[in-house]
């Protein structure tokens, strides 16, 4: 492995009562590339991200995350929020995970909500209606902006986000994520659901957000043309431990892989196998 | 609405054959001869020398059983007619339209019409009185949608804050001789920090779990009170609370009061007047903060809370703080609304907070829309002032709440306005369809 790395995983363990998800998995992502994490249905690649997210603490074992100026954080340590909020991690749902019942620049407006809440005096600022509070709204009204134009759906911006069509709803909670400024984006399953015109345009997305805002990107994801595509590292994983790594051509032609996709899912297999240039 | 109402296809329903009508009056008709048939059809009293005695009354059973009957067929032959598409092809296009014009003056006429109240029905003193409970209903309302509405968690316990806010200032007043305009903010400062302290544990729970705890909070709070007998004065409760002044002017016969300062005759009325304005300053006040903390963050958060926790925390918001903030604003709104009963009372006892007390004011919420304002505001008037409006009907006010209550469940089960305002937006503001909108998890 070569340059910087953002987060670094060492024996990470999750266990659930008598099961274990994940066991002694280790790997880690670099600075503005994309890390794409695979495996079968069941693997422990959620279980991986809910532990690097917070939402679970894990068994044992450490993450790092590099700060930009060079520091460290425990993400271990750190739980919920505080991942989002002081470190800098953000992150999608399997399932979609949109505030439905608010338009979609109202979701990119909460997403904001740290900064905004600051601006706003811890509210008080906002009561009286304060010029600066006012001019950091109109800011962050601009940013909610130029991302729903990024993603063609600043039409639709006074849409609930519950109304819109499946893929958009993708596309803007991964704008969403973006909103809050990560130093690392976590996808899960981004473009499960999505038909190949729209999976090309998450492609583009994905590598755009990293060439342009310096994200790192760490992806689950099922669909190989998607992964084959824009990983710079893939880290292939089965029931809780990783049995390969590498550049997408070393991880396709990996026996381990194959056989591990052969036995659970057989036109995983050749979609393995079959993908990429 | 954002949605526009397509008018349905022109297909007419299978018309159901005259014998699924009468074998669906039937099946009503029989659940009706179950039911009446203990319940109307066999009376029992007891006898002057205490045994029981019963006769039957077949007659009126019968005449009910045929009423359900022919009833049932009635409505099954206009649902036939009317068709499917119910009330939108029920009344015409233009006529929609006109009341989506006149719904949008509703609140600036209801304002203008509250404000005139005193001045309309000066000498109906009665009137003046019930105007001043329902705003002070609207007020708790409004208090209560900031936790159930926006933030989405379901408070039972919501006239705990009531009695705190009113205790609050009573006991302020009355042991440390502190005025009504001193002892308000403290009284909705007291009330916030309870919402805390119940914020607190509560915090993990969600849903009915939180539900049934905030139901005992609100228990707690009144047997504290009831028992605690050496500050509160238990069951017999605080009496000669000081009566609220104009900034110092008190509305008195007395040489110093605001009729002599005035140079106008005495009358009881300038002090119902004068509480009812008070009332109304104080639920607007309720309003506008509501309103104006629903654009900032704090307010999105509470939404995006009860739309979607998981997605919050992802966000990197602070739910327990947020749920915290927002147990205190509506505690603190609650506060305001106890000191100002305690004041316009005199005298508060634990009889004034009950649960059903609780019950009234989440049904006020849940009726109006949780999340409307103005929903709110029309459950409140309709509930307080209906339950006046049946004062005669003693016996059949319970029967009508409840009738009135299932036929609005099933017409409108999200609340009387239950779609959206977004709080920002780039060219133009849809109202959002109820059924996107979550009601929270707890």
């Amino acid at each position: 492995m070569s340059g910087e790395q953002i987060l670094r995983i060492d024996h990470l363990t999750m266990r659930f009562g008598g099961i274990v998800a994940v066991n002694d998995l280790s790997f880690a992502a670099e600075r503005r590339k994309v890390t794409a994490l695979i495996g079968p249905n069941g693997a422990g690649k959620t279980t991986v991200f809910n532990c690097i997210t917070g939402f679970y603490k894990p068994t044992a074992g450490t993450m790092r995350l590099a700060r930009d100026e060079g520091s460290e954080v425990a993400l271990e340590r750190l739980n919920d929020f505080r991942i989002s909020k002081h470190a800098k991690v953000a992150r999608t749902f399997q399932n979609v995970r949109l505030f439905p019942g608010m338009t979609a620049l109202e979701n990119l407006m909460v997403a904001q909500h740290n900064a905004l809440m600051l601006a706003s005096g811890l509210t008080f600022l906002g009561l009286i209606g304060a010029p600066s509070w006012r001019s950091a709204e109109k800011r962050a009204i601009d940013r909610a902006r130029f991302w729903l134009d990024r993603v063609g759906l600043l039409e639709r911006a006074d849409d609930a986000a519950g109304n819109l069509p499946y893929g958009d709803q993708r596309r803007l909670e991964i704008v969403r994520a973006m909103c809050t400024e990560p130093v690392l984006l976590c996808l899960d399953e981004p473009a499960a659901g999505l038909n190949t015109r729209e999976s090309a345009s998450l492609s583009e997305l994905l590598l755009s957000i990293r060439s342009d805002q310096g994200t790192s990107i760490l992806l689950i994801e099922h669909d190989m043309s998607v992964v084959m595509e824009i990983s710079d590292h893939i880290v292939v994983m089965d029931y809780g431990v990783k049995i390969a790594e590498g550049s997408p051509a070393m991880v396709r032609d990996d026996p381990k892989v194959i056989a591990a996709y052969l036995g659970a899912d057989e036109e995983e297999a050749i979609a393995v196998m079959e993908a990429g240039p | 609405m954002a949605s526009v109402t397509i008018s349905a296809p022109e297909v007419k329903p299978a018309a159901a054959g005259i014998a699924f009508i009468l074998k669906k009056a039937a099946i009503s008709a029989f659940i009706a001869l179950v039911l009446f048939s203990l319940m109307v059809g066999v009376r029992t009293e007891a006898g002057p020398t205490g045994q029981l005695t019963y006769w039957t009354r077949f007659g009126e059973l019968a005449a009910l059983v045929a009423a359900v009957f022919a009833g049932s067929i009635v409505i099954e032959i206009l649902r036939q007619w009317i068709g499917p598409a119910g009330a939108g092809a029920l009344v015409p296009p233009a006529l929609q339209h006109a009341i989506k014009t006149a719904a949008r003056l509703v609140a600036p006429a209801l304002l203008l019409f509250t404000l005139l109240v005193p001045v309309i029905f000066y000498d109906q003193r009665y009137i003046l009185d019930l105007g001043v409970l329902v705003l002070t209903y609207v007020m708790l309302g409004w208090g209560l949608n900031v936790v159930v509405g926006l933030a989405g968690l379901l408070d039972l316990g919501y006239v705990a804050f009531y009695a705190v806010g009113a205790y609050s200032y009573a006991l302020l007043a009355t042991s440390l001789g502190l005025s009504f305009w001193e002892g308000l903010p403290l009284a909705g400062i007291l009330a916030a920090l309870w919402g805390v302290m119940l914020g607190f544990p509560v915090l993990r729970l969600r849903g009915d779990y939180l539900a049934i705890v905030t139901l005992a909070f609100g228990e707690i709070i009144r047997l504290v009170i009831v028992n605690w007998q050496s500050l509160t004065g238990g069951p017999n409760g605080v009496s000669g609370i000081p009566r609220p002044t104009l900034f110092g002017i008190a509305l008195t016969p007395a040489d110093d009061g605001l009729a002599a300062k005035l140079g106008i005759p005495f009358s009881p009325t300038h002090r119902i007047v004068f509480l009812f304005y008070l009332i109304l300053a104080l639920a607007l006040l309720t309003n506008w903060v509501t309103i104006r903390l629903r654009r900032l963050p704090i307010g999105r958060a509470w939404e995006a809370l009860r739309e979607d926790e998981v997605a919050c925390r992802a966000l990197g918001i602070n739910t327990t703080t947020t749920k915290l903030t927002a147990f205190a604003t509506g505690a603190m709104f609650g506060g305001f609304a106890g000191a100002f009963f305690a004041t316009r009372q005199g005298f508060i006892s634990p009889e004034s907070f009950t649960f059903q007390e609780s019950a009234l004011v989440l049904a006020i919420v849940v009726l109006g829309g949780m999340g409307s304002q103005l929903g709110v505001a029309l459950a409140a008037l309709a509930m307080i002032g209906g339950f006046e409006l049946f004062r005669g009907f003693e016996q059949y006010r319970m029967l009508v709440f409840g009738l009135v209550m299932v036929l609005l469940m099933i017409w409108r089960p999200r609340g009387l306005i239950g779609h959206r305002a977004p709080t920002v937006y780039l060219k133009q503001a849809q109202t959002i369809s109820s059924d996107l909108v979550r009601e929270g998890h707890g």
